[in-house]
C-alpha cells in the first residue's frame, strides 16, 4: 500500500518535472538560443521582455 | 499530465497573443524608432558625433565589446520597417515564450499542490506577478531592457547572470512564501537578494545612441506589459487546470 502511495506520488513528480523541462526548453529557445535564424526572428520579443539580445 | 499540458498551453497561447498586441500597440513603435537611431538615419545631438565617429569612439572606449553584429547589419525580421512578416514573427514567439512560462508555472503549481498549497484564482495571479519578478523584473534591476542599438557587456555572461537571477527568485520566494519558520522565509529573502549582492556583468562606460527619454519609456513600457501578461497567465493557467477534477 505504501509502496504504491510512494510509486504514484513518483510518477506525479516525474510529470511536473517533464512539464517543467518542456516549458524551460521552449523559454531557452525563444529567448536564450543564439541561431542566427532564431536571433533574428525572436529579436523584438526578446527585446521587448528583457531577454539579454546581442 | 495531458491535462496539465493542455491548460497550460492554451492558457500561454492566450497570454502570448495578449502580450504581442500590447506590444504592438506599446513597444515596438520604440524599438522602431531606436533602429532609425541605430541605423544612423536619426542622430541625437546632431552635429556632436556622426554615427561612424560614435562607432569608432565606442570600440575605443570598450574593448572586449562587440559591436560587429550591429554595425555589420543584422537582420531584423523582414528589415528595418514593422512589415507582416516581422509582426507575425513575433506574435509567434511571444505565444511561445508563454506557452513555455505556462507549463513552467502549471508544473510548479501541481508541485506547490502536492505538498498542500491550496490555489484559487487570485492565487493564480499571485503566481502569475511571482513569474513576473522572476522572469522579468528581478533580472531587468541587473539587466535593464535594452533598446535596439545599446552596447552591453558579453552576451554569454549576462545570460548567465539571467538565468542564474531567475532560478533564485524562483527559490527564494518559494521559500518566503511557503517556508516553514521564520529561518526558512529568512532565507529565501538572502537567496533572493544574493544575485544582486553578487552583481550583474556590467558596461565600462555608457554610449547609447538613443535619446534617454525613448530608452526610459521603452524599459517602463516592456517591464508593464510583462507584468500584464504574467498576471493573465497566471489566472488562466488555474483556471483552466481546475476546470476538470480529474487534472
Amino acid at each position: 500500500m505504501n509502496l504504491t502511495q510512494t510509486s504514484a506520488r513518483s510518477t506525479v513528480l516525474a510529470q511536473t518535472l517533464f512539464v517543467a523541462l518542456v516549458g524551460l526548453t521552449l523559454v531557452f529557445a525563444a529567448g536564450f538560443a543564439q541561431s542566427q535564424g532564431l536571433h533574428d526572428a525572436a529579436h523584438d520579443m526578446r527585446h521587448s521582455t528583457g531577454f539579454p539580445c546581442h | 499530465m495531458r491535462h496539465m499540458l493542455s491548460s497550460a498551453l492554451f492558457a500561454g497561447f492566450a497570454a502570448g497573443l495578449l502580450c504581442a498586441l500590447l506590444q504592438y500597440l506599446l513597444v515596438q513603435p520604440n524599438i522602431l524608432l531606436a533602429e532609425r537611431y541605430e541605423s544612423g538615419e536619426l542622430v541625437h545631438f546632431q552635429g556632436i558625433a556622426s554615427p561612424e565617429q560614435r562607432a569608432a569612439a565606442m570600440a575605443q572606449s570598450m574593448p572586449g565589446m562587440d559591436m560587429s553584429g550591429e554595425e555589420a547589419g543584422h537582420q531584423h525580421g523582414d528589415g528595418a520597417e514593422g512589415g507582416a512578416h516581422r509582426q507575425a514573427l513575433t506574435v509567434l514567439f511571444a505565444v511561445l515564450t508563454y506557452c513555455g512560462y505556462g507549463l513552467a508555472l502549471v508544473a510548479g503549481m501541481n508541485l506547490a499542490e502536492q505538498v498542500g498549497v491550496k490555489l484559487g484564482l487570485s492565487q493564480g495571479i499571485l503566481w502569475g506577478l511571482a513569474g513576473f519578478m522572476a522572469f522579468q523584473m528581478m533580472p531587468a534591476l541587473g539587466l535593464q531592457p535594452d533598446l535596439p542599438g545599446t552596447p552591453a557587456s558579453d552576451l554569454t555572461a549576462r545570460q548567465i547572470w539571467w538565468a542564474g537571477t531567475a532560478a533564485a527568485t524562483v527559490a527564494g520566494l518559494w521559500f518566503a512564501a511557503y517556508g516553514t519558520g521564520l529561518w526558512q522565509r529568512a532565507a529565501g529573502l538572502v537567496v533572493l537578494a544574493a544575485p544582486h549582492i553578487w552583481g550583474a556583468p556590467e558596461l565600462a562606460s555608457f554610449g547609447g545612441i538613443a535619446p534617454p527619454e525613448l530608452a526610459a519609456s521603452f524599459a517602463a513600457r516592456s517591464l508593464a506589459v510583462g507584468m500584464i501578461t504574467w498576471a493573465v497567465l497566471g489566472g488562466l493557467v488555474v483556471t483552466l487546470w481546475h476546470s476538470d477534477p480529474a487534472k
